[in-house]
């Protein structure tokens, strides 16, 4: 999941240096939308580790990110933030013990039931937001957000150094959920998600429990997006049952697939080019949806792979452009990608 | 609770179950023989709402709008397999869902960009505007009965045609074990033809009878979406009896839900659904047990 290449690598510190160095020249507009497309980010990356990496479609995922705004709303009193080291360990916590009830019921099933059961797990959060008043209904609630503050110290910013700070915040974030998750994939624990999503029955075969290991790799995925719903909270200081729904779930996988599926730097470069493309099409043409519609549907019919799919020519004299210098992955048997 | 109340909520429940299951018909038809898992399906039933306003705005009556939904689903339904889903049988499902989720985008801007963002009423047929009693003191909307009468109609058609006749069979088959209606030399595309084509009819049909109901509104189309993968679900996937029953129940529970207890309503069908596929994770109605 790491680059493999020199190229690889030097790409990845040329990304990180870039995205370092944005409020350093970009309007404080475009910062604000790098916070939004590096929250993004970290969302689709946990999702990465359930569908690129283990092979689970999720249509639930948003569940886990919103709920953990919803719990910094919660736990925030009205007039003052909390300390950030209060709020987001808590909201992990809430966002990770939602996903071990979630996934140890809807992993039960397989393929398309797994995607509706995630589905309905999902619209159930939905609704208990939307429906009762625990998060100020169906309108949303603003929240003290939470604040940068260490053992009574607190860091004062000024309204213009908040979002930058904010920015900063969230990239580190970002930086540390990637180095992470490389390597939770490179340990045993990895390489067994990597198993079953080739071949659930070899392993199981072989001796693994992978009902334990899915499970596993459910929980971290929904507390990684608890970081990611918890960094929503912190920049926005708001939440709306719209946080949980599910088009924000299909937004994330799409990031999944605009970027490339079983690579890790895939979500966030979707991500990227996603938020990117969405604020293009919103300047030029107020018909946002129409070119997402549009892109998505030429990613999916000619760039399976994703924009990480896209190679130059490793070697020039044999002119095979886009060419992909890994192997293809074995596909699981027909059947049971059919039929669950 | 009064019984006149209980009755009208009874009634109402079956004519959204009934609705539902038009739906979801079409819905459960086009997993069960091709595999996909259509997202946009909700979109086409909004078109067919969208297809009633604009119908009856332009020459004041909603019975032009039932062959216009007929003609215009088949139509819509045959070009989108045979220009898209066609490729997409044998892709994974996360490339389904995001190839239907692009389509619900576009759909919207469409309609956005057709009719516009504003919230519209249709009004109910002149014929059918009166309330035919009951029982003393309970009566109940012509318009809503004519509803269920034309859905039951449209299940009956489709019972007989999927049960007694030869192409039914071929479905029956083909949603069973693909391979093997291959293997007989059966033309699989046109079968996907047929059923996609059907499928989007009947979305449509829904919506065109759904549009005095409900009003047409931007996004209509998600609500009923959802609530109609849940039909699926816990019928059973390709099942059509199987989607029959489960949306009278979903149909039932939804609709005396909000009556009766506002609060968790929203949340009942999709505990409903989790319960449900957690005893039988095949659903209800569903036959496969691998």
């Amino acid at each position: 999941m790491l680059p493999e290449t020199k190229y690889g690598w030097m790409g990845l510190v040329l990304g990180a240096a870039a995205l370092a160095a944005l409020p350093l020249f970009a309007p404080p507009y475009y910062v604000e939308l790098g916070t939004y497309a590096v929250i993004a980010a970290m969302l689709a990356l946990s999702l990465q580790l359930l569908v690129g990496c283990t092979g689970l479609v999720s249509l639930g995922h948003g569940a886990f990110y919103g709920l953990a705004a919803y719990a910094v709303y919660l736990v925030t009193p009205e007039s003052k933030g909390l300390s950030i080291f209060v709020t987001l360990p808590i909201a992990v916590l809430v966002a990770g013990l939602a996903a071990l009830v979630v996934g140890a019921l809807s992993l039960r099933t397989r393929g398309f039931f797994f995607l509706m059961v995630t589905l309905a797990f999902g619209q159930m959060v939905f609704f208990l937001f939307h429906d009762t008043k625990i998060g100020g209904g169906a309108d949303g609630a603003f929240l003290a957000r939470p604040t940068l503050s260490f053992l009574g110290y607190e860091l004062t910013l000024t309204r213009r150094q908040r979002p930058i700070a904010i920015y900063y915040v969230g990239l580190m974030q970002m930086v540390l959920m990637y180095s992470g998750l490389a390597f939770l994939l490179r340990s045993l624990f990895g390489r067994v998600l990597e198993g079953i999503r080739v071949n659930e029955h070899r392993m199981q075969a072989i001796g693994y429990n992978t009902y334990r290991y899915k499970l596993a790799a459910f929980v971290i995925a929904g507390m990684l997006a608890g970081v990611a719903g918890h960094m929503w909270a912190m920049h926005r200081g708001f939440v709306n049952p719209e946080l949980v729904g599910w088009h924000r779930s299909a937004e994330a996988l799409l990031m999944i697939l605009l970027g490339g599926l079983h690579t890790l730097h895939g979500p966030i470069l979707g991500a990227l080019a996603y938020t990117g493309l969405g604020e293009l099409a919103q300047s030029l043409t107020e018909r946002k949806l129409l070119v997402q519609g549009l892109v998505i549907l030429a990613v999916v019919l000619v760039l399976p792979r994703g924009l990480s799919g896209l190679r130059f020519p490793r070697d020039w004299r044999r002119k095979l452009p886009f060419a992909s210098e890994e192997k293809p992955v074995p596909e699981a048997p027909a059947e049971s990608l059919r039929h669950g | 609770m009064d019984l006149a109340g209980l009755f009208a909520q009874l009634l109402n429940g079956i004519q959204y179950g009934l609705l539902l299951f038009l739906i979801a018909s079409g819905l459960t038809l086009i997993f069960g023989v091709m595999g996909i898992i259509n997202l946009a399906h909700g979109s086409l039933f909004m078109v067919g709402a969208y297809t009633a306003f604009v119908v009856t705005s332009a020459t004041g009556s909603l019975w032009l709008a039932l062959p216009a939904g007929i003609v215009g689903g088949i139509a819509l339904g045959l070009l989108l397999e045979r220009f898209l889903f066609r490729f997409f049988y044998h892709r994974e499902h996360l490339d389904q869902v995001l190839l239907t989720f692009a389509l619900i985008l576009l759909f919207e801007e469409a309609r956005s960009l057709l009719v516009g963002n504003d919230f519209y009423s249709v009004p109910i047929p002149a014929v059918l505007d009166f309330s035919i009693p009951v029982t003393d003191g309970f009566s109940y909307s012509a318009y809503r009965f004519a509803v269920i009468g034309i859905c039951l109609l449209l299940a009956a058609l489709m019972f007989l045609w999927i049960e007694r006749t030869r192409l039914g069979a071929i479905i029956r088959a083909a949603a069973e074990k693909p391979e093997m209606v291959d293997i007989l030399g059966i033309d699989a595309r046109r079968i996907h033809l047929v059923v996609f084509a059907v499928g989007t009819a009947l979305a449509l049909m829904a919506g065109v009878l759904a549009a005095p109901l409900y009003s047409v509104y931007p996004n209509m189309g998600d609500g009923f979406l959802i609530i109609s993968f849940v039909v699926v679900v816990i019928g059973g996937l390709g099942s059509v009896s199987g989607a029959f029953w489960s949306a009278l129940l979903i149909g039932l529970v939804d609709t005396l839900g909000k009556a009766y207890v506002p609060v968790v309503a929203g949340l009942a069908v999709y505990v409903l659904m989790a319960v449900v596929l957690l005893w039988r994770p095949f659903g209800l109605f569903g036959a496969r047990s691998s």
